[in-house]
C-alpha cells in the first residue's frame, strides 16, 4: 500500500533480535494465521491491533511456543539458538526456551497463574522450572521481580484468588521478568481492568522498558495502549498483517482500507 | 563532510491521502524541492489546508510519502528519510531530528519533569541530571516549579505546551521541525522559546518551521518556502 518499499536498515547497529518469516497456523481449512513475517530489534515495543479473530492473539501464543506452526520460520537471536528454527523445537525444547527466554502476560490471569497458591509461590514456580533449587535466591528473586512489577509486597502471600485484576496482572508480570527474559508478550495487558488500574499497568510497563531495555510485543485493541506503548505496530486482519509501520504514521496516515477504519472507528 | 554540504536535500516531494471510505484521492503538495544548510532557518508558508503541516510530518515519516527523495546528512551518514527503514526512523527521532509542536502527548501518571527529562536519558545522560536539566529548561519557560512533579494531562493548553516545548528543545538535533510552536503562549514563553531557537541555530541546528505569526521569529528566518494549493490529478 505504501508508495516506497523501505531500505533495510543502515543506521543501527544492532542485528534483529526475533525474526519471524511466512508464518502460519490452520485450524482445519481455516487459516488463522497467514503469512506473517515479523522482526523486531533489541528494546522495541511492537504493537499488534486487529478485531477479534484477527489472528494476533493466536500469533502472541505462537511467539511464545506453546501454540504449534503449520509452516513458517521462527528465529531469537540468542546464544546457540540463532541458526535453529524454533518452530521444529520438540516440546520439551520449547518449554525450556520459553521458561528461560520468554516472559508472557495473558489477559485472563488464570491461564498464567496458579490462582490458590500464593502470589510469590506462583512468580517463584517460574524460577523452579528454570532449575532453581535454593530457597533463599528463588525468595529473593521473587521479590525483586514483584517489587519491579510495583506489586505491594505486604500482599505476596496472598493467592491471586483474592486480588484485585489489576494486582492479578502484576503476579503475572513478575512471574513474566522473573527470569529477566530477553522477550516480554503481553495478550491484552490492560483490558478489562479500570482506567486508573489500566495507567498504573501501562506505567509499569513503561518503567520496565525504560530500565531494562526489555523487548516487547503488546496485542491490544485499545489504540490508546498501543500509542502509549508501542514504536511500531502491525495491523491484522483474518490472519494476515495488512500494514506496519510507526505507531504515528499508522494512527495519523494509515493507508490500508482496514486501518483507516479502525483508527477513525476510535473514540 | 564539507560545511556547505546540505544537512537535508529534498527534491520533488510529493503526498496524497487516499480515502478509502470515500474513495478518493486528496492531494496535499506535489514536486516540492529545497536544500537546507546547517544552521539554516526555512519558513514554510501558504494559506490554511495547503500542507505545511503535512510537509512536515512526511520529513518526520508520520506521513507517508507519495515520491520524491529526502537526503539527510545524518550522524551515521546519508539517509533518504522517505524510504528509511522504520527503525531508522526511529533512531534518528531518538537523536538527529527533533519535532515540536502545539500539543503535548501526556502519559498517565508521568511528571512534568520526567516527560521533560526523556529525551536525555535516551540519549545516555543520567537520570538526576537529566531532571536537573529539564527543571532549568521548565523555569525558562515559565512553568511554576509547582507543576514540575505534577502530572500534565490536567495542565492549561498553554503550560501544556510550555511543557511540550521544553521536552522537544531540551536535546540538540541536527533537524528540528516546527509546527506552529508559538500558538497559544504567552510573551514571556514566547519570548523564551525564540531564544531557545536562536541558541540551538546558533550551534549549527537546521530548521524548518510552520508559524502562524512569522514575525515571532522574524530575526531567525533565512528564506522562505511558499507552497502552492495542488493541482488535483
Amino acid at each position: 500500500m505504501t508508495a516506497f518499499i523501505p531500505d533495510a536498515p543502515i543506521l543501527i547497529d544492532q542485528q534483529p533480535l526475533l525474526r519471524v518469516t511466512a508464518a502460519r497456523r490452520l485450524y482445519g481449512s481455516f487459516v488463522a494465521v497467514d503469512d506473517v513475517s515479523l522482526e523486531v530489534w533489541p528494546g522495541e515495543v511492537i504493537g499488534i491491533v486487529g478485531e477479534s479473530g484477527s489472528g494476533k492473539s493466536t500469533l502472541l501464543r505462537m511467539l511464545n511456543l506453546e501454540e504449534p506452526s503449520n509452516g513458517g520460520d521462527y528465529r531469537l537471536t540468542l546464544p546457540g539458538r540463532a541458526e535453529q528454527n524454533l518452530f521444529d523445537l520438540d516440546r520439551f525444547e520449547k518449554r525450556a526456551l520459553r521458561a528461560r527466554h520468554i516472559g508472557i502476560v495473558y489477559q485472563n490471569p488464570h491461564l498464567g497463574l496458579m490462582m490458590h497458591n500464593s502470589s510469590s509461590g506462583n512468580v517463584a514456580e517460574r524460577l523452579v522450572v528454570a532449575g532453581e533449587r535454593r530457597f533463599a535466591v528463588m525468595r529473593r528473586r521473587a521479590t525483586g521481580a514483584l517489587a519491579a512489577s510495583d506489586f505491594p509486597l505486604d500482599r505476596k502471600d496472598a493467592p491471586p484468588i483474592e486480588l484485585s485484576g489489576g494486582m492479578q496482572q502484576r503476579v503475572q508480570l513478575a512471574k513474566a521478568i522473573a527470569l529477566e527474559p530477553e522477550l516480554l508478550l503481553l495478550d491484552e495487558p490492560t483490558t478489562g481492568l479500570d482506567v486508573s488500574v489500566q495507567a498504573l499497568v501501562i506505567d509499569t510497563l513503561k518503567r520496565l522498558q525504560a530500565e531494562r531495555a526489555i523487548t516487547m510485543i503488546v496485542v491490544s485493541h485499545d489504540l490508546g495502549v498501543i500509542r502509549t506503548l508501542a514504536d511500531r505496530v502491525l495491523v491484522m486482519k483474518q490472519g494476515r498483517v495488512v500494514e506496519q509501520g510507526l505507531t504515528d504514521q499508522v494512527l495519523h496516515d494509515p493507508q490500508h482500507p482496514y486501518a483507516q477504519e479502525l483508527v477513525h472507528a476510535r473514540l | 563532510m564539507p560545511v556547505s554540504d546540505p544537512v537535508l536535500s529534498v527534491q520533488a516531494l510529493t503526498k496524497g491521502f487516499t480515502v478509502h471510505h470515500l474513495s478518493t484521492e486528496i492531494a496535499a503538495f506535489a514536486d516540492v524541492s529545497f536544500d537546507l544548510a546547517q544552521g539554516e532557518f526555512l519558513l514554510l508558508r501558504g494559506p490554511n489546508g495547503v500542507g505545511k503541516s503535512t510537509l512536515l510530518r512526511t520529513l518526520w515519516r508520520s506521513c507517508v510519502p507519495l515520491g520524491g527523495r529526502a537526503v539527510f546528512q545524518s550522524s551515521r551518514g546519508p539517509v533518504d528519510l522517505l524510504r528509511a527503514a522504520d527503525v531508522d526512523i526511529a533512531w534518528l527521532r531518538r537523536n538527529d531530528i527533533g519535532f515540536a509542536t502545539q500539543f503535548l502527548t501526556a502519559r498517565p501518571r508521568v511528571s512534568a519533569e520526567a516527560l521533560v527529562a526523556e529525551p536525555l536519558t535516551q540519549s545516555g545522560v543520567a537520570l538526576d541530571a537529566a531532571l536537573q536539566t529539564a527543571r532549568q529548561h521548565l523555569h525558562a519557560f515559565g512553568v511554576s516549579p509547582l507543576l514540575w512533579p505534577a502530572y500534565p494531562s490536567t495542565f492549561s493548553g498553554g503550560e501544556q505546551q510550555k511543557v511540550n516545548l521544553a521536552r522537544a528543545l531540551i536535546v540538540p538535533r541536527k533537524l528540528l521541525l516546527l509546527d506552529e510552536p508559538t500558538a497559544s503562549l504567552d510573551a514571556a514563553a514566547r519570548q523564551a522559546l525564540v531564544a531557545r531557537l536562536a541558541a540551538l541555530k546558533a550551534a549549527g541546528t537546521a530548521m524548518i518551521g510552520v508559524f502562524h505569526h512569522p514575525e515571532d521569529v522574524a530575526h531567525l528566518i533565512d528564506r522562505e518556502l511558499a507552497l502552492a494549493p495542488a493541482v488535483a490529478a
